[in-house]
Protein backbone atom coordinates (compact mmCIF):
# COMPACT_ATOMS: atom_id res chain seq x y z
CA UNK A 1 0.00 0.00 0.00
CA UNK A 2 2.61 2.41 0.70
CA UNK A 3 5.22 1.69 -1.78
CA UNK A 4 3.48 -0.53 -4.11
CA UNK A 5 0.80 1.54 -5.06
CA UNK A 6 3.47 4.46 -5.97
CA UNK A 7 5.78 2.38 -7.65
CA UNK A 8 2.19 0.96 -10.03
CA UNK A 9 1.40 5.04 -10.20
CA UNK A 10 4.52 6.06 -11.44
CA UNK A 11 5.01 3.22 -14.03
CA UNK A 12 1.66 3.18 -15.13
CA UNK A 13 1.61 8.21 -15.71
CA UNK A 14 5.28 7.18 -17.35
CA UNK A 15 4.39 4.76 -19.00
CA UNK A 16 1.53 6.05 -21.15
CA UNK A 17 3.55 9.08 -21.74
CA UNK A 18 6.16 7.57 -23.42
CA UNK A 19 3.82 4.84 -24.94
CA UNK A 20 1.95 7.95 -25.95
CA UNK A 21 4.72 9.69 -28.09
CA UNK A 22 5.83 6.47 -30.40
CA UNK A 23 2.10 5.03 -30.22
CA UNK A 24 -0.64 7.27 -32.42
CA UNK A 25 -3.77 5.41 -30.75
CA UNK A 26 -6.69 7.70 -29.72
CA UNK A 27 -6.92 6.32 -26.01
CA UNK A 28 -2.90 7.35 -25.70
CA UNK A 29 -3.44 10.80 -27.18
CA UNK A 30 -6.49 11.68 -25.01
CA UNK A 31 -4.12 9.88 -21.83
CA UNK A 32 -1.31 12.43 -23.23
CA UNK A 33 -3.22 15.66 -23.11
CA UNK A 34 -4.84 14.76 -19.70
CA UNK A 35 -1.75 13.93 -17.60
CA UNK A 36 0.25 17.01 -17.88
CA UNK A 37 -3.29 18.96 -16.87
CA UNK A 38 -3.17 16.76 -13.93
CA UNK A 39 0.39 17.53 -12.89
CA UNK A 40 -0.72 21.10 -13.39
CA UNK A 41 -3.21 20.93 -11.10
CA UNK A 42 -1.56 18.71 -8.47
CA UNK A 43 1.60 21.10 -8.57
CA UNK A 44 -0.89 23.94 -7.67
CA UNK A 45 -2.38 21.99 -4.64
CA UNK A 46 1.40 21.58 -4.31
CA UNK A 47 1.85 25.15 -3.70
CA UNK A 48 -1.23 24.85 -1.10
CA UNK A 49 0.78 22.23 0.97
CA UNK A 50 3.83 24.58 0.80
CA UNK A 51 1.65 27.97 2.16
CA UNK A 52 0.75 25.02 4.87
CA UNK A 53 3.99 24.10 5.41
CA UNK A 54 5.36 27.56 6.13
CA UNK A 55 2.18 28.38 8.21
CA UNK A 56 2.82 25.28 10.27
CA UNK A 57 6.85 25.94 10.87
CA UNK A 58 6.42 29.44 11.50
CA UNK A 59 3.48 29.41 14.06
CA UNK A 60 5.17 26.52 15.96
CA UNK A 61 8.02 29.01 15.89
CA UNK A 62 5.82 32.13 17.52
CA UNK A 63 3.67 29.93 19.95
CA UNK A 64 6.98 28.83 21.63
CA UNK A 65 8.35 32.16 21.81
CA UNK A 66 11.86 30.18 19.75
CA UNK A 67 14.77 32.49 18.76
CA UNK A 68 13.94 35.37 16.45
CA UNK A 69 10.16 34.73 16.48
CA UNK A 70 9.01 38.12 15.73
CA UNK A 71 10.25 38.19 12.51
CA UNK A 72 8.27 34.87 12.16
CA UNK A 73 5.47 37.12 12.85
CA UNK A 74 6.43 39.59 9.78
CA UNK A 75 6.56 36.23 7.58
CA UNK A 76 3.01 35.44 8.99
CA UNK A 77 1.40 38.49 8.18
CA UNK A 78 3.25 38.96 4.81
CA UNK A 79 1.77 35.55 3.66
CA UNK A 80 -1.95 36.11 5.09
CA UNK A 81 -2.14 39.50 3.85
CA UNK A 82 -0.41 38.66 0.12
CA UNK A 83 -3.13 35.43 0.12
CA UNK A 84 -6.69 37.10 1.23
CA UNK A 85 -5.21 40.26 -1.10
CA UNK A 86 -4.97 37.89 -3.85
CA UNK A 87 -7.99 34.90 -3.11
CA UNK A 88 -10.52 37.03 -2.68
CA UNK A 89 -9.15 39.95 -5.61
CA UNK A 90 -9.25 43.14 -3.46
CA UNK A 91 -9.39 45.96 -4.70
CA UNK A 92 -7.26 48.90 -4.06
CA UNK A 93 -9.63 51.53 -5.56
CA UNK A 94 -13.40 51.55 -5.56
CA UNK A 95 -13.68 50.21 -1.76
CA UNK A 96 -11.78 47.59 -1.84
CA UNK A 97 -14.40 45.44 -2.92
CA UNK A 98 -14.07 41.76 -4.19
CA UNK A 99 -13.65 41.96 -8.12
CA UNK A 100 -13.93 38.04 -9.29
CA UNK A 101 -13.52 38.97 -12.47
CA UNK A 102 -10.47 41.02 -12.86
CA UNK A 103 -6.87 39.58 -13.93
CA UNK A 104 -4.47 38.84 -11.23
CA UNK A 105 -2.08 41.92 -13.09
CA UNK A 106 -4.85 44.22 -12.75
CA UNK A 107 -3.02 47.48 -11.28
CA UNK A 108 -6.39 47.78 -9.38
CA UNK A 109 -5.88 45.15 -7.05
CA UNK A 110 -4.53 44.81 -3.65
CA UNK A 111 -2.23 41.96 -4.80
CA UNK A 112 -0.84 42.86 -7.82
CA UNK A 113 0.25 46.27 -5.87
CA UNK A 114 1.76 44.10 -3.39
CA UNK A 115 3.39 41.97 -6.20
CA UNK A 116 5.23 45.26 -7.54
CA UNK A 117 5.79 47.13 -4.38
CA UNK A 118 7.34 44.07 -2.22
CA UNK A 119 7.62 41.02 -4.40
CA UNK A 120 9.21 42.76 -7.56
CA UNK A 121 12.00 44.54 -5.54
CA UNK A 122 12.41 42.11 -3.00
CA UNK A 123 13.41 39.73 -5.53
CA UNK A 124 15.40 41.39 -8.01
CA UNK A 125 17.56 43.02 -5.11
CA UNK A 126 18.44 39.66 -3.56
CA UNK A 127 19.50 38.09 -7.50
CA UNK A 128 21.00 41.85 -7.38
CA UNK A 129 23.32 41.29 -4.36
CA UNK A 130 24.60 38.42 -5.68
CA UNK A 131 27.01 40.30 -8.34
CA UNK A 132 28.76 41.16 -4.88
CA UNK A 133 29.51 37.64 -3.88
CA UNK A 134 30.13 36.84 -8.01
CA UNK A 135 32.51 39.38 -7.57
CA UNK A 136 34.67 38.11 -4.49
CA UNK A 137 34.05 34.55 -5.36
CA UNK A 138 35.70 35.74 -9.07
CA UNK A 139 38.32 37.33 -7.34
CA UNK A 140 39.24 33.47 -6.16
CA UNK A 141 38.39 32.39 -9.28
CA UNK A 142 40.50 34.27 -11.56
CA UNK A 143 43.69 32.93 -10.39
CA UNK A 144 45.91 31.58 -13.32
CA UNK A 145 47.75 28.72 -11.39
CA UNK A 146 46.64 25.87 -14.50
CA UNK A 147 46.59 25.99 -18.05
CA UNK A 148 42.31 25.23 -17.52
CA UNK A 149 41.92 27.87 -14.89
CA UNK A 150 43.96 30.18 -17.36
CA UNK A 151 41.66 29.26 -20.22
CA UNK A 152 38.65 29.74 -18.24
CA UNK A 153 39.72 33.04 -16.78
CA UNK A 154 40.56 33.87 -20.65
CA UNK A 155 36.80 33.21 -22.02
CA UNK A 156 35.49 34.72 -18.55
CA UNK A 157 37.44 37.73 -19.20
CA UNK A 158 36.76 38.62 -22.95
CA UNK A 159 32.60 37.07 -22.54
CA UNK A 160 32.81 40.52 -20.16
CA UNK A 161 34.40 43.07 -21.54
CA UNK A 162 33.29 41.87 -24.70
CA UNK A 163 29.68 43.11 -23.64
CA UNK A 164 30.74 46.51 -22.59
CA UNK A 165 32.22 49.60 -24.37
CA UNK A 166 35.64 49.05 -23.47
CA UNK A 167 35.86 46.00 -24.98
CA UNK A 168 34.90 47.63 -28.43
CA UNK A 169 37.04 50.93 -27.29
CA UNK A 170 40.43 48.82 -26.74
CA UNK A 171 40.23 46.97 -30.35
CA UNK A 172 38.97 49.39 -32.68
CA UNK A 173 42.48 49.94 -34.16
CA UNK A 174 42.45 46.48 -35.64
CA UNK A 175 41.86 46.42 -39.42
CA UNK A 176 39.68 44.87 -41.69
CA UNK A 177 39.02 42.10 -42.15
CA UNK A 178 40.51 40.66 -39.11
CA UNK A 179 38.57 43.15 -37.11
CA UNK A 180 35.62 40.77 -38.04
CA UNK A 181 36.94 38.01 -35.56
CA UNK A 182 39.66 40.03 -33.26
CA UNK A 183 37.58 43.07 -32.27
CA UNK A 184 36.69 41.48 -28.73
CA UNK A 185 32.60 42.28 -29.14
CA UNK A 186 32.93 39.88 -32.49
CA UNK A 187 36.00 37.51 -30.18
CA UNK A 188 33.36 37.25 -27.71
CA UNK A 189 30.45 36.45 -30.09
CA UNK A 190 32.19 33.79 -31.69
CA UNK A 191 33.68 32.12 -28.46
CA UNK A 192 29.58 32.14 -27.28
CA UNK A 193 28.67 30.59 -30.93
CA UNK A 194 31.41 27.77 -31.40
CA UNK A 195 33.58 26.71 -28.28
CA UNK A 196 31.38 27.45 -25.69
CA UNK A 197 28.48 25.98 -27.87
CA UNK A 198 31.05 22.42 -28.00
CA UNK A 199 31.00 22.81 -24.36
CA UNK A 200 27.48 23.27 -23.51
CA UNK A 201 26.42 20.32 -26.31
CA UNK A 202 28.50 18.10 -24.42
CA UNK A 203 26.87 19.00 -20.99
CA UNK A 204 23.67 18.63 -22.55
CA UNK A 205 24.05 15.62 -24.18
CA UNK A 206 25.62 13.78 -20.82
CA UNK A 207 22.57 16.00 -19.00
CA UNK A 208 20.33 13.86 -21.11
CA UNK A 209 21.74 10.70 -20.79
CA UNK A 210 21.44 10.79 -16.93
CA UNK A 211 17.93 11.86 -17.37
CA UNK A 212 17.16 9.26 -19.73
CA UNK A 213 18.25 6.74 -17.68
CA UNK A 214 16.78 8.13 -14.75
CA UNK A 215 13.34 8.27 -15.70
CA UNK A 216 13.51 4.30 -16.80
CA UNK A 217 14.88 3.79 -13.53
CA UNK A 218 12.04 5.54 -12.36
CA UNK A 219 9.17 3.96 -14.39
CA UNK A 220 10.74 0.61 -14.18
CA UNK A 221 10.34 1.01 -9.95
CA UNK A 222 14.75 0.81 -9.66
CA UNK A 223 14.84 3.75 -8.24
CA UNK A 224 12.84 4.30 -5.37
CA UNK A 225 14.77 6.71 -2.93
CA UNK A 226 11.69 9.39 -3.77
CA UNK A 227 9.77 7.18 -1.77
CA UNK A 228 11.59 7.85 1.55
CA UNK A 229 11.68 4.98 4.15
CA UNK A 230 9.00 2.65 5.92
CA UNK A 231 6.92 0.07 4.58
CA UNK B 1 0.18 60.58 -0.79
CA UNK B 2 -1.09 58.63 -3.82
CA UNK B 3 -1.21 55.13 -4.26
CA UNK B 4 2.05 54.93 -6.63
CA UNK B 5 3.91 56.85 -3.95
CA UNK B 6 3.30 54.42 -1.05
CA UNK B 7 4.01 51.70 -3.80
CA UNK B 8 7.83 53.76 -4.49
CA UNK B 9 8.52 53.79 -1.06
CA UNK B 10 7.87 50.36 -0.08
CA UNK B 11 9.71 48.94 -2.92
CA UNK B 12 12.82 51.42 -2.30
CA UNK B 13 13.29 50.97 1.56
CA UNK B 14 12.77 47.24 1.28
CA UNK B 15 15.59 47.56 -1.38
CA UNK B 16 17.72 49.70 0.89
CA UNK B 17 17.30 47.13 3.86
CA UNK B 18 18.58 44.20 1.78
CA UNK B 19 21.33 46.10 0.43
CA UNK B 20 22.09 46.95 4.01
CA UNK B 21 23.16 42.62 4.42
CA UNK B 22 26.68 43.82 2.17
CA UNK B 23 27.49 45.49 5.52
CA UNK B 24 26.32 42.42 7.68
CA UNK B 25 23.27 41.05 8.78
CA UNK B 26 21.02 43.07 10.64
CA UNK B 27 17.27 43.47 11.73
CA UNK B 28 16.23 45.41 9.02
CA UNK B 29 17.69 42.52 6.44
CA UNK B 30 16.14 39.74 8.39
CA UNK B 31 12.79 42.43 8.39
CA UNK B 32 12.89 42.01 4.42
CA UNK B 33 13.96 38.67 3.43
CA UNK B 34 11.23 37.17 6.25
CA UNK B 35 8.54 39.56 4.44
CA UNK B 36 9.95 38.36 1.12
CA UNK B 37 9.61 34.55 1.79
CA UNK B 38 5.59 34.83 3.26
CA UNK B 39 4.90 37.38 0.11
CA UNK B 40 6.12 34.99 -2.19
CA UNK B 41 4.38 31.82 -0.53
CA UNK B 42 1.30 33.45 -1.05
CA UNK B 43 2.11 34.83 -4.73
CA UNK B 44 2.48 31.33 -6.12
CA UNK B 45 -0.24 30.04 -4.27
CA UNK B 46 -2.51 32.86 -5.53
CA UNK B 47 -1.53 31.81 -8.83
CA UNK B 48 -1.82 28.54 -8.81
CA UNK B 49 -5.66 28.84 -7.25
CA UNK B 50 -6.30 31.62 -10.33
CA UNK B 51 -4.55 30.18 -12.76
CA UNK B 52 -4.99 26.52 -12.37
CA UNK B 53 -7.24 24.94 -9.59
CA UNK B 54 -10.52 27.41 -10.75
CA UNK B 55 -10.14 27.17 -14.82
CA UNK B 56 -8.59 23.77 -14.99
CA UNK B 57 -10.12 21.80 -11.96
CA UNK B 58 -13.32 23.78 -10.51
CA UNK B 59 -14.50 25.24 -13.53
CA UNK B 60 -14.15 21.66 -15.91
CA UNK B 61 -16.02 19.68 -12.77
CA UNK B 62 -18.81 22.60 -12.71
CA UNK B 63 -18.58 24.86 -15.17
CA UNK B 64 -22.32 26.16 -14.77
CA UNK B 65 -20.91 27.65 -11.06
CA UNK B 66 -17.93 29.18 -12.47
CA UNK B 67 -19.18 30.65 -16.07
CA UNK B 68 -19.33 34.10 -14.36
CA UNK B 69 -15.20 34.57 -13.81
CA UNK B 70 -14.45 31.73 -16.66
CA UNK B 71 -15.53 32.58 -19.98
CA UNK B 72 -14.53 29.37 -21.43
CA UNK B 73 -16.69 27.33 -19.04
CA UNK B 74 -19.80 28.75 -20.35
CA UNK B 75 -21.75 26.25 -22.17
CA UNK B 76 -19.43 23.29 -20.97
CA UNK B 77 -20.75 19.70 -19.94
CA UNK B 78 -18.70 18.84 -16.36
CA UNK B 79 -15.62 16.45 -16.94
CA UNK B 80 -16.07 14.06 -14.38
CA UNK B 81 -12.55 12.64 -14.97
CA UNK B 82 -10.84 15.64 -13.37
CA UNK B 83 -12.03 14.16 -10.02
CA UNK B 84 -8.90 12.38 -10.11
CA UNK B 85 -6.18 15.41 -10.27
CA UNK B 86 -8.41 16.88 -7.45
CA UNK B 87 -8.27 13.82 -5.32
CA UNK B 88 -4.48 13.36 -6.10
CA UNK B 89 -4.15 17.09 -5.03
CA UNK B 90 -6.00 17.32 -1.70
CA UNK B 91 -4.31 13.25 -0.72
CA UNK B 92 -1.11 15.58 -1.29
CA UNK B 93 -2.09 17.49 1.55
CA UNK B 94 -1.86 15.04 3.63
CA UNK B 95 1.78 15.68 4.05
CA UNK B 96 0.58 18.23 6.81
CA UNK B 97 -1.01 15.70 9.08
CA UNK B 98 2.23 12.55 10.10
CA UNK B 99 -0.26 10.21 10.80
CA UNK B 100 -1.12 9.77 7.51
CA UNK B 101 1.56 11.61 5.75
CA UNK B 102 2.47 8.43 3.66
CA UNK B 103 -0.58 8.74 1.49
CA UNK B 104 1.10 12.14 -0.13
CA UNK B 105 3.50 9.27 -1.71
CA UNK B 106 0.49 8.54 -4.21
CA UNK B 107 0.57 12.17 -5.62
CA UNK B 108 4.22 12.40 -5.32
CA UNK B 109 4.22 9.09 -7.52
CA UNK B 110 2.31 10.95 -10.26
CA UNK B 111 4.71 13.75 -10.50
CA UNK B 112 7.39 11.71 -10.43
CA UNK B 113 5.31 9.35 -13.32
CA UNK B 114 4.88 12.34 -15.17
CA UNK B 115 7.96 14.20 -14.94
CA UNK B 116 10.17 11.02 -16.10
CA UNK B 117 7.74 9.97 -18.56
CA UNK B 118 7.78 13.77 -20.05
CA UNK B 119 11.10 14.03 -19.73
CA UNK B 120 13.12 10.81 -21.46
CA UNK B 121 11.48 11.22 -24.81
CA UNK B 122 12.10 14.91 -24.84
CA UNK B 123 15.03 14.94 -23.75
CA UNK B 124 16.57 11.82 -25.73
CA UNK B 125 14.75 13.93 -29.41
CA UNK B 126 15.91 17.34 -28.42
CA UNK B 127 19.22 17.21 -26.07
CA UNK B 128 20.56 13.92 -27.63
CA UNK B 129 19.60 12.81 -30.80
CA UNK B 130 19.12 16.21 -32.51
CA UNK B 131 22.53 17.29 -30.84
CA UNK B 132 24.27 14.77 -32.43
CA UNK B 133 22.65 15.04 -35.53
CA UNK B 134 23.84 18.89 -35.66
CA UNK B 135 27.34 17.61 -34.38
CA UNK B 136 27.45 15.15 -37.33
CA UNK B 137 25.80 17.51 -40.24
CA UNK B 138 28.72 20.64 -39.42
CA UNK B 139 30.60 20.71 -42.79
CA UNK B 140 34.60 20.36 -41.83
CA UNK B 141 35.63 22.33 -44.59
CA UNK B 142 33.27 25.71 -45.57
CA UNK B 143 31.72 25.60 -48.60
CA UNK B 144 31.58 29.00 -49.40
CA UNK B 145 32.56 32.19 -48.20
CA UNK B 146 33.48 35.45 -49.27
CA UNK B 147 37.02 36.04 -48.70
CA UNK B 148 40.09 33.76 -47.85
CA UNK B 149 40.07 34.79 -43.96
CA UNK B 150 36.16 33.88 -43.59
CA UNK B 151 36.97 30.39 -45.58
CA UNK B 152 39.70 29.56 -42.87
CA UNK B 153 37.38 30.76 -39.78
CA UNK B 154 34.09 28.91 -41.06
CA UNK B 155 36.14 25.73 -41.20
CA UNK B 156 38.40 26.39 -37.98
CA UNK B 157 34.60 27.19 -36.32
CA UNK B 158 33.21 23.97 -37.59
CA UNK B 159 36.30 21.74 -36.50
CA UNK B 160 36.05 23.89 -33.07
CA UNK B 161 32.51 22.55 -32.35
CA UNK B 162 32.79 18.95 -34.07
CA UNK B 163 36.33 18.35 -32.32
CA UNK B 164 34.99 19.96 -28.56
CA UNK B 165 32.20 17.87 -29.02
CA UNK B 166 33.97 14.03 -29.73
CA UNK B 167 36.76 15.49 -26.99
CA UNK B 168 34.43 16.75 -24.14
CA UNK B 169 32.90 13.34 -24.69
CA UNK B 170 36.08 11.19 -24.47
CA UNK B 171 36.46 13.28 -21.12
CA UNK B 172 33.17 11.69 -20.00
CA UNK B 173 33.91 8.10 -20.63
CA UNK B 174 35.08 6.62 -17.51
CA UNK B 175 35.15 2.95 -18.97
CA UNK B 176 38.93 3.42 -20.43
CA UNK B 177 41.70 4.71 -19.14
CA UNK B 178 42.63 8.50 -19.96
CA UNK B 179 46.28 7.52 -21.94
CA UNK B 180 48.05 8.26 -24.22
CA UNK B 181 45.76 9.86 -27.52
CA UNK B 182 42.91 9.37 -25.61
CA UNK B 183 44.14 10.89 -23.09
CA UNK B 184 45.22 13.60 -24.72
CA UNK B 185 41.92 14.20 -26.45
CA UNK B 186 40.45 14.16 -22.72
CA UNK B 187 42.96 16.99 -21.87
CA UNK B 188 41.55 19.13 -24.85
CA UNK B 189 37.96 18.17 -23.75
CA UNK B 190 38.72 19.70 -20.72
CA UNK B 191 39.89 23.05 -22.49
CA UNK B 192 36.28 22.84 -23.89
CA UNK B 193 34.43 22.80 -21.11
CA UNK B 194 36.42 25.12 -19.31
CA UNK B 195 35.97 27.41 -22.05
CA UNK B 196 32.05 26.83 -21.52
CA UNK B 197 32.19 27.40 -17.95
CA UNK B 198 34.20 30.43 -18.42
CA UNK B 199 31.31 31.66 -20.78
CA UNK B 200 28.77 31.11 -18.20
CA UNK B 201 30.18 32.43 -15.53
CA UNK B 202 31.09 35.20 -17.60
CA UNK B 203 27.72 35.68 -18.44
CA UNK B 204 26.30 35.46 -15.20
CA UNK B 205 28.52 37.78 -13.65
CA UNK B 206 27.25 40.17 -16.85
CA UNK B 207 23.18 39.17 -15.64
CA UNK B 208 23.79 39.99 -11.94
CA UNK B 209 25.13 43.54 -12.61
CA UNK B 210 22.64 44.41 -15.16
CA UNK B 211 20.21 43.40 -11.92
CA UNK B 212 22.14 45.77 -9.52
CA UNK B 213 22.11 48.67 -12.07
CA UNK B 214 18.38 48.24 -12.37
CA UNK B 215 18.13 48.45 -8.89
CA UNK B 216 19.95 51.59 -8.33
CA UNK B 217 18.36 53.07 -11.57
CA UNK B 218 15.48 52.36 -9.24
CA UNK B 219 16.77 53.84 -5.74
CA UNK B 220 18.27 57.30 -8.44
CA UNK B 221 14.16 57.31 -9.21
CA UNK B 222 13.21 57.31 -5.80
CA UNK B 223 15.26 60.21 -4.73
CA UNK B 224 14.63 62.04 -7.48
CA UNK B 225 10.76 62.07 -6.43
CA UNK B 226 11.77 63.82 -3.08
CA UNK B 227 12.19 66.58 -5.67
Amino acid sequence: MKRTIPILITAVVGGLLIAAYFVPAPFLASADRLIPDFFNIIAAFAFVLGGGNLLRVHLTKISRRDHEWIYSVVTVAGFLVMLFAGLLKLGTGEGGAFHWTYDLADGRLLYDALYQSVFTPCQATMFSLLAFFVASASYRAFRAKTPEATVLLIAAFVILIGRTFVGGWLTAWIPEPFSEYLHIPNLSAWIMSFPNLAGQRTIQMGIALGIISNSLRLILGIERSHLGGGD
Amino acid sequence: MDWSTVQLWVGALLTLMIFSFLYKDNPFYKFAEHLFVGVSAAYWMVQGFWQQIVPNLLAKLAPGSFENIIEAARGQQPELVYIIPLILGLILLTRLIPSIAWFSRWSMAFIIGYTAGSNLPRYLVSDFIKQVEKTLALPLVATHADNWLQWIMYSVSNLVVFGGVICGLVYFYFSKEHTGAFGRASRAGIWVLMVAFGASFGYTVMARISLLIGRLEFLGSWIRSFT
